[in-house]
């Protein structure tokens, strides 16, 4: 087997032995590419562009909320902006960008010249800007997008929903085939494109984070399908699985939907964890520490996932038992999660540490993550969340776990990997000051949320009582504030695109290891021809 | 770095602000940092636990981002440090997840007490039927003949900012839901279109409507007062204007209030039935009808009865309301089937139900000139 292998390889250099001297011009480069660096890149600018999408409706939730009263939207449009920029950041920005780093990192990690399956790599690319033009098109139909939340509870998203529900069904189908085929690479990379010597327990941690969301995201992909396909029927074609008149039962729908939702989560933070591991240890000039208790620390929280979906519904009447049972699992996750957090400040223990941009939006990532992991035990205790459910105090604890945690890994990956990509220095003056305005003004943003919650202010509501003015004016300042932050992001990615700045070494970091850092900066078209051999 | 190094101090002190002020912040002021005690047993019991596990948390915190700190600022290279060559420790790790797990165990002990507590409502001295609907509340009276809806009572002016704001802006309701103190209230919350979720803070109840299922809660409340809270399940357009109003009364109080109550519901279904033989002229149909739209309908079909186009229909102009009275009256009285529309039949009274469809048949140029009488609605309600 191994030999046959070796013979199709050594065909299929020679077929396409022309690609080599580089990578071919003009936009048909990009559209039929198959090369996982270039999709890498796709990934990471089509992410990039539905972040600052997705944030532009929050500058437009923040702005209604600036003070009480209804001033620049009506409630129906509101609730519009809340729903698809929750799609839009979930599915359109995070997933996506995880994939593009997987794309660019996971071969040049493991020694692979590219990704298992490059040809459905460019599809499960290219049919993601399909969906969302999909999606963002319904915002222009009649009665407009779609209004129920991005959590799209039944019945309001079938029986009392508009008619562009279609739409969205369809832009959520597009989604989850493009993650799932991306998983599928993922999976099927690493389980067959180790160099020799990379064995399992020798694997970077941003491959074995990514190898443990990839088996997610094809786990509970298909439940998601499976849920909006039930809202399409009861909507257009008489069903009643959501529908009690009909025998069916609306509380079902919220099982399905966080059936898939919760290891949602974990794959928007799973990835990250890998980033942390990989930038703390190269900036504390010391070996990561605990590495294997970090692979199992990973798998336990993606078991543990599956059996702790219902703590987003303890409001909704279940059973003792079950309150109980969904208690106790969900604080049982702070064990692996916790585990991982003394892992990387014992790597940091006794090191010699510098304070790259990666490294101080890692360290970033680790205190405000913490933060948000801390609210989220606060949230298992089941008669505390009746007070806490459905308040601004879970938007603080979401918003912190996913944009202080999931996104601020992401910018730190590419704090740490662009120089690799583009063979120069990015600016690092606009870097430091991206990361402080990010940094103060996330949480002027967040930490208020807190307050509010606690208080009493409940989440997607486009107008709220007096006493909740003055920290929601702090709040919307702070959101206006972060927006911004994230223009500077963009100027430095121009420039960085544009070749500007100084050369950089093959290591780039004094202190990076792996297989990424020993081959050329800028990483060439193809790397790993033949394949490494690891020690 | 220095900077870097007391910014996470700083985040540090904010978490601990958070627990120094923990205990200041009572009702409506601006700047209330933390939950509310509350007036029941529970709700003190639940504040307890989330004091606790708030203090657990920034103890946490402040140990590992103290640590984490510590180590930045003594390990840094530029201070000389040299990298240590240790990366595992059985022992630490071990530690390290058993100690969170047996905090875990003390964690849910208190937890799991409270829960069992709350969701006992066995032996209750009185029950509601509490019922969500696109938005407003319905109280029933499980006990007595007494049953209303009760809707936010706030101006659209207020909302519009074309009032100035009061006091208790959207947290304000036309008819609250009055319960006695020092005993124990059983509420059975469901819904007749969408998930709601009935929430009132001061006594830690939340739980969800959910349409065709009755879940149950319950609460004993110790001090009389008037205690505010909203709808906390997205619901449609106007989720954030469903407020929840209880006032708590002595038990004297509440019998005398429920028994008057009950008089002038009855009184008033008297008062039906003998207005049904008297007609009223087109002027006070189309002032009361304009009322009772503004009410009960403009929430969907908008003051101008345009409606939202995509999501609820335009009156100004349908057929219906210009042809078809009996299917006007028909769908006001029980509502569609599949629909937003809600029946009314419960919640306006038949002089009020013709106003407000002589109303919809006169107004924004639908001119059909037709009028309807309370007679009329009466005919088609009972089917004659």
């Amino acid at each position: 087997m191994s030999t046959a292998t070796e013979h199709v390889g050594h065909d299929a250099e020679h077929a396409h032995g022309e690609h080599h001297h580089g990578a071919p011009a003009g936009i048909k480069r990009w559209l039929f590419t198959t090369n996982h660096k270039d999709i890498g890149t796709l990934y990471l600018w089509f992410a990039f562009i539905m972040f600052l999408v997705g944030g532009a409706m929050a500058m437009v939730i923040r702005a209604e909320l600036f003070q009480p009263g209804l001033q620049i939207v009506e409630p129906n449009f509101f609730n519009q902006m809340t729903t698809v920029h929750g799609l839009i950041m979930v599915f359109g920005a995070v997933m996506p960008a995880f994939t593009g780093l997987a794309n660019w990192l996971i071969p040049m990690m493991i020694g692979a010249p590219d990704m298992a399956l490059p040809r459905m790599n460019n599809w499960s690319f290219w049919i993601l800007p399909f969906a969302f033009l999909i999606l963002l098109s319904s915002l222009f139909v009649e009665g407009g997008g779609p209004a129920f939340g991005w959590t799209f509870y039944a019945p309001l998203s079938t029986t009392y929903s508009g008619d562009s529900t279609a739409l969205f069904v369809f832009s959520v189908h597009i989604m989850g085939i493009s993650s799932i085929m991306g998983a599928i690479n993922v999976i099927v990379t690493i389980f067959n494109m180790r160099a020799p010597g990379m064995t399992w327990m020798k694997m970077p941690l941003f491959v074995w984070t990514w190898l443990i969301t990839a088996f997610l995201l094809i786990a509970v992909m298909p439940v998601l399908a499976g849920a909006v396909t039930m809202v399409l029927t009861d909507k257009f074609f008489g069903t009643h699985f959501f529908d009690a008149a009909g025998g069916g039962d609306p509380v079902m729908f919220q099982h399905i939907f966080w059936f898939f939702g919760h290891p949602e989560v974990y794959i928007m933070i799973l990835p990250a964890f890998g980033i942390i591991s990989q930038i703390i240890p190269t900036f504390a000039r010391k070996r990561l520490f605990g590495y294997a208790s970090m692979v199992y620390a990973t798998a336990s929280i993606a078991l543990l996932s599956f059996i702790v979906w219902a703590h987003h519904m303890f409001t909704t009447g279940m059973p003792l038992a079950a309150e109980m049972f969904f208690m106790f699992a969900t604080m049982l996750i702070s064990v692996p999660t916790g585990v991982k957090v003394f892992n990387w400040v014992a790597t940091m223990w006794r090191g010699s540490m510098t304070f790259e941009v990666p490294m101080l939006f890692a360290l970033a990532f680790i205190v405000l993550f913490t933060i948000g992991g801390l609210s989220g035990l606060m949230l298992a205790i089941t008669p505390v969340d009746f007070q806490y459910h459905d308040t601004y105090f879970v938007v603080a604890h979401f918003h912190y776990v996913l944009v202080t945690g999931a996104v601020f890994s992401i910018m730190a990956a590419v704090y740490y990997w662009l120089p690799k990509w583009t063979g120069r220095m990015f600016d690092i003056t606009l870097a430091k000051w991206h990361f402080w305005c990010s940094l103060i003004s996330v949480n002027v943003l967040f930490f208020p949320m807190h307050f509010v919650g606690l208080a009493g202010m409940p989440r997607r509501i486009p107008d709220y009582a007096l006493q909740f003015a003055d920290f929601n004016k702090w709040i919307s300042i702070g959101g206006f504030a972060f927006g911004l932050s994230q223009l500077i992001f963009l100027a430095l990615l121009i420039k960085a695109c544009r070749h500007q700045g100084e050369k950089v070494s093959d290591q780039v970091w004094e202190g990076a290891e792996g297989l990424e850092w020993e081959i050329p900066s800028p990483a060439p078209y193809h790397t790993f021809d033949t394949p490494p051999v690891i020690k | 770095m220095k900077s870097l190094i007391y910014s996470s101090i700083a985040t540090v002190g904010l978490l601990s602000a958070g627990a120094a002020f923990a205990q200041t912040g009572t009702k409506s002021d601006p700047y209330q940092l933390n939950l509310t005690n509350g007036v029941t047993d529970i709700s003190n019991q639940v504040y307890g636990l989330h004091m606790l596990m708030f203090t657990i948390c920034v103890v946490i915190a402040v140990l590992v981002f103290g640590v984490m700190f510590v180590s930045m600022y003594l390990h840094r290279k530029s201070r000389g440090a040299k990298p240590a060559n240790f990366h595992e420790s059985v022992k630490v790790e071990i530690a390290w997840t058993v100690v969170p797990f047996v905090i875990l165990i003390l964690m849910a002990i208190p937890a799991t007490k409270t829960l069992i507590a709350m969701e006992d409502t066995t032996e209750p001295d009185m029950s509601v039927l509490v019922t969500g609907s696109q938005w407003k509340w319905h109280y029933k009276y499980m006990d007595n003949d007494v049953e209303y809806f009760s809707l936010l009572a706030t101006p659209r002016e207020q909302i519009g900012n074309r009032y100035s704001k009061g006091e208790n802006y959207l947290l304000e309701v036309d008819r609250p839901l009055v319960i006695p103190t020092g005993q124990k209230v059983r509420f059975l919350i469901t819904s007749d279109d969408v998930i709601h979720s009935w929430w009132v803070p001061d006594f830690a109840v939340k739980k969800d409507a959910n349409p065709g299922f009755i879940n149950e809660a319950w609460t004993m409340v110790n001090e009389p007062g008037v205690y505010r809270g909203q709808c906390t399940e997205l619901c449609g357009k106007d989720h954030g204007f469903m407020p929840v109003v209880v006032i708590a009364k002595e038990p004297a109080e509440y019998e005398a209030w429920i028994t008057a109550r009950e008089t002038e519901q009855r009184k008033a279904k008297e008062e039906e039935q003998r207005l049904l033989a008297m007609s009223m002229s087109m002027e006070e149909l189309m002032s009361e009808g304009e009322r009772v739209y503004n009410a009960a309908c403009a929430a969907c079909h908008m003051p101008n009865g345009e409606g939202l186009p995509g999501v609820f229909p335009a009156l100004k102009g349908s057929s219906m309301a210009l042809n078809d009275i009996p299917g006007h009256i028909d769908i006001v009285l029980n509502g569609k089937a599949g629909t937003a529309m809600q029946a009314f039949a419960k919640q306006l009274t038949l002089s009020e139900i013709a106003a407000v469809v002589t109303y919809e048949r006169n107004a924004w140029g639908n001119n059909t000139g037709e009028m309807v009488q309370a007679k009329d609605v009466n005919a088609i309600a009972t089917g004659q």
